[in-house]
C-alpha cells in the first residue's frame, strides 16, 4: 500500500497497544471501585439477603432501614442513638480546627517568609520534621499539658490539638508560597504606606486563595479522619465520627450488622469525599498556583 | 542651592561583606540622574536605601532638606517603580493606583481625582477597572509609574523600569518617562544597566563599579571624556578602541608611541601637565575617518575582517598590529573583506589613560 501524502492534522490511529492500555485503566479503575461497590450494595441488604454470602450480588429490594439505623440508632456498647451525634461532634471538632490551623499558618509562613535569618534552612528543616514525627510520641505528655491547662476532654481542647499539630505542615505549605511571591511586591507596598498587617490582608491573602482552598481541604480530610487524638482529647461527649464508627462496628453484643456498619461507614467518609469532588478544581488550581510566579 | 535628595557618607555592609562603603552624592531638584553600571555594583541597592527599603549600615540619607534616615518609606516624599512592575495582583488598576491614597486616608473626591488627573496623563483610562493579568508589558509598567505619580511626591525612583519589556516597547516608554519629566519637573532618580537609556534620560549620570560611584557628569562628558578606563571601556557600544603604549616627551612635545604608531599629541588636552612613561590609548569607531590620510591624521594601516551594515550606518573591524578594531562609517559606505585601508585617528577627541586607568 503506497503510504498517503501527509497532509493536514495527522489521522488518530489506534493500535494494539493503546486498546490494551485502555482495557487495563478501565479494569484497574473497576478494580478500585470494587470495594466501594460492596460497601455500598450490602448498605442496601437485609441481613437475610446478606447471610447467603453473595456480596457481589445487588440486593432484592432496596432497603433503606440499614441507613436510617446507622445515622439515628446504631447500638455503642448499650446506647442506641446512631452516628448523627458523632458527625455533629466532628462538625464542631473540625471547622474551627481548620478555620485556626490554616489562619494562623498563613501568618505564620508569611512572616517567615519575611524573615530569613542564618540557618533558616535548618529552622524549617526542623519544622518540616515536626510535621513527620509521630503523633504518638507526643500523646502522653500531651494528656498532661492538657490537663494541666484544663482543656483536656473537650472541644477547645481537641481543637488546639489538631492546631498544633497542623501548624508546621499548613506554615511550611505557605512559607514556600510567599517566598514565590516577588519581593518588590512587598517594597511597593511599603513605599505606599502598609504595613505587616495591611499587606497581608489586603495583598497577599488575596494572592493565596488557591493555596487557602488547597490547604483547607488538606486540614479537613486530616482532622475529619483523625481517630487516636479525637479518641484520647476529645472526652466521651465530644466523640468525633470516626470513633464512634469504630465503637458501632466493634460492638460484640449479638449479631453484626453489616449493613448498619456499612452505611455508617459512608456517612463517615461522605464528608471529605464530597469535599474532594465540589472543589478538585480548585485543588488542581492550587497546586499549579505553587509553581507559577504572579 | 538646596539639592533634592542627599546621600553623605552612605555605608551599606551584610556582615564582613561591603557593598558601599563611604558614598556622598547630592542630586539637585527636577535633576535627571541615572545610576549605571553592571549588575552587582550596588547601584540598586544605592536606590533601596534612598527609599528606605534597604537597612544602612551608617551615613545619611537626606530628601527635600528632612533628614529621614531613620524614616519609613512611606515618609520620605517618593514614589518608586520597579522592574517587575510591581502592581497588586488581586486588584483593579484603579485599586492598583488608589491603595497608597487609601492606607494613607485621603478623601474618596481627593483620591478620584488625583487617579483621573493621572489616568488622563498615561493613558490608563480605558484600563481602570482591568486586573494587571489583563495587562500586556507596557500597560502594566505604566501603570506602575502611575502609582508612584499618584503620590504626589517630589522624587521619583525607578529601578530598572524598563528591563522587562521588548525593544520597541522599551523606546516607547523611554520617550515618555523623558516626556514625563520634562512636564512634570520632579527630581528623578533611575537605575539602569542599559547605556542608552542612561545617554538618552540623564542630566548626569553616576557610573558605579563595585559601590564606588565612577565618574558623574553629563551625558556627553561621560561618552566623551570619560574619567577612566572602565568608564570608557563600559559606555559605547562598538566599545572604544585600546591601543596599549607609551607616552615620550620629546622636543617638539609629547607623543603616544605603540608598535610602529606615533602619534603627535600636541591636539590632545591633557588634564595636567603631561608626564613619560606606560599609557592607553582610547578612540571611538566614529572618531577615527576612513579618509584619514587626506586629512593629514596619523593612520593605522590595517586590513578588513567584517562588516556588520546597521542600516543608518556600518561597523567595519579591521585588524591592525595583532589586534581588531572598529571603525564607524557611513551606511552607504561599500567595503569588503580583506581590503587594504588607512584610517585616521582624530587626536582631539580620543582619551588617553595612565597605568592606575585614569585619565591622563
Amino acid at each position: 500500500m503506497a503510504s498517503p501524502h501527509p497532509n493536514g492534522p495527522r489521522p488518530a490511529r489506534l493500535t494494539a497497544g493503546s486498546i490494551g492500555l485502555y482495557a487495563f485503566l478501565v479494569v484497574a479503575a473497576l478494580f478500585f471501585l470494587l470495594p466501594l461497590y460492596t460497601m455500598v450494595v450490602t448498605s442496601l441488604k437485609t441481613m437475610d439477603e446478606i447471610r447467603l454470602g453473595q456480596i457481589f450480588a445487588l440486593p432484592a429490594t432496596l432497603d433503606f432501614s440499614a441507613w436510617a439505623t446507622a445515622w439515628s440508632g446504631a447500638c455503642m456498647g448499650t446506647v442506641c442513638v446512631g452516628i448523627r451525634a458523632g458527625f455533629w461532634n466532628s462538625v464542631a471538632i473540625t471547622v474551627p480546627s481548620v478555620a485556626l490551623s490554616v489562619f494562623i499558618g498563613a501568618i505564620n509562613g508569611y512572616a517567615l517568609s519575611l524573615w530569613r535569618p542564618r540557618g533558616s534552612s535548618l529552622l524549617f528543616g526542623l519544622l518540616m520534621a515536626g510535621g513527620l514525627i509521630p503523633y504518638q510520641i507526643f500523646l502522653y505528655p500531651m494528656v498532661r499539658a492538657m490537663a494541666n491547662i484544663n482543656l483536656y476532654n473537650s472541644v477547645p481542647g481537641i481543637v488546639l490539638v489538631h492546631v498544633i499539630f497542623g501548624l508546621p505542615l499548613v506554615t511550611l505549605l505557605f512559607r514556600n508560597y510567599f517566598v514565590s511571591v516577588p519581593e518588590e511586591l512587598c517594597k511597593a507596598a511599603r513605599v505606599d504606606g502598609a504595613g505587616f498587617w495591611r499587606i497581608f490582608f489586603e495583598i497577599m491573602l488575596p494572592m493565596a486563595v488557591p493555596m487557602v482552598v488547597v490547604v483547607s481541604m488538606l486540614q479537613f480530610t486530616g482532622i475529619w479522619n483523625d481517630f487516636l487524638l479525637g479518641l484520647v482529647f476529645a472526652g466521651r461527649d465530644n466523640l468525633p465520627m470516626t470513633v464512634q464508627l469504630n465503637n458501632i462496628v466493634n460492638t460484640t453484643m449479638g449479631e453484626r450488622t453489616y449493613n448498619v456498619n456499612m452505611a455508617a461507614t459512608i456517612l463517615t467518609a461522605l464528608v471529605p469525599l464530597a469535599i474532594y469532588f465540589l472543589s478538585g478544581r480548585w485543588f488542581v488550581r492550587g497546586i499549579a498556583a505553587g509553581a507559577v510566579k504572579g | 542651592m538646596q539639592s533634592a535628595v542627599s546621600v553623605k557618607d552612605l555605608k551599606i555592609a551584610y556582615g564582613d561583606h561591603t557593598v558601599i562603603e563611604k558614598l556622598s552624592i547630592d542630586i539637585a531638584p527636577r535633576e535627571f540622574l541615572v545610576l549605571l553600571g553592571p549588575s552587582g555594583c550596588g547601584k540598586s541597592t544605592l536606590l533601596n536605601a534612598i527609599a528606605g527599603l534597604q537597612d544602612i549600615t551608617s551615613g545619611e540619607v537626606w530628601i527635600s532638606g528632612k533628614n529621614v534616615t531613620w524614616e519609613e518609606p512611606k515618609d520620605r516624599g517618593i514614589g518608586m517603580v520597579f522592574q517587575s512592575y510591581a502592581l497588586y495582583p488581586r486588584m483593579t488598576v484603579r485599586k492598583n493606583l488608589s491603595f497608597g491614597l487609601r492606607v494613607a486616608g485621603l478623601p474618596k473626591a481627593e483620591i478620584e481625582a488625583r487617579i483621573g488627573r493621572t489616568a488622563a496623563l498615561l493613558q490608563l483610562d480605558k484600563l481602570l477597572d482591568r486586573r494587571p493579568a489583563e495587562l500586556s508589558g507596557g500597560q502594566r509598567q505604566r501603570v506602575a509609574i502611575g502609582r508612584a505619580l499618584v503620590r504626589q511626591v517630589d522624587v521619583f525612583l525607578f529601578d530598572e523600569p524598563l528591563s522587562n519589556l521588548d525593544a520597541k516597547l522599551r523606546n516607547e516608554l523611554r520617550v515618555e518617562i523623558k516626556k514625563l519629566h520634562q512636564s512634570l519637573g520632579n527630581t528623578m532618580i533611575y537605575v539602569t544597566h542599559d547605556q542608552v537609556e542612561a545617554l538618552t534620560l540623564a542630566d548626569r549620570i553616576a557610573i558605579m563599579k563595585d559601590g564606588v560611584i565612577q565618574q558623574l557628569a553629563s551625558p556627553s562628558e561621560i561618552y566623551h571624556r570619560p574619567a577612566s578606563l572602565f568608564v570608557a571601556g563600559f559606555i559605547g557600544a562598538p566599545a572604544m578602541n585600546f591601543i596599549e603604549g607609551s607616552i615620550e616627551l620629546k622636543d617638539d612635545g609629547p607623543a603616544f608611541v605603540s608598535k610602529g604608531l606615533n602619534v603627535d599629541l600636541a591636539g590632545y588636552a591633557f588634564q595636567a601637565p603631561p608626564r613619560g612613561g606606560p599609557a592607553t590609548l582610547g578612540f571611538r569607531p566614529e572618531h577615527i575617518a576612513l579618509d584619514g590620510a587626506a586629512k593629514g591624521l596619523p593612520t593605522l594601516i590595517g586590513r578588513v575582517s567584517v562588516v556588520e551594515p546597521m542600516g543608518a550606518d556600518a561597523v567595519v573591524w579591521f585588524d591592525w598590529a595583532d589586534r581588531s578594531l572598529s571603525l564607524r562609517v557611513m551606511g552607504d559606505v561599500a567595503l569588503q573583506p580583506n581590503e587594504d585601508i588607512a584610517p585616521g585617528l582624530d587626536i582631539a577627541k580620543a582619551s588617553l589613560f595612565g597605568a592606575d586607568g585614569l585619565r591622563l
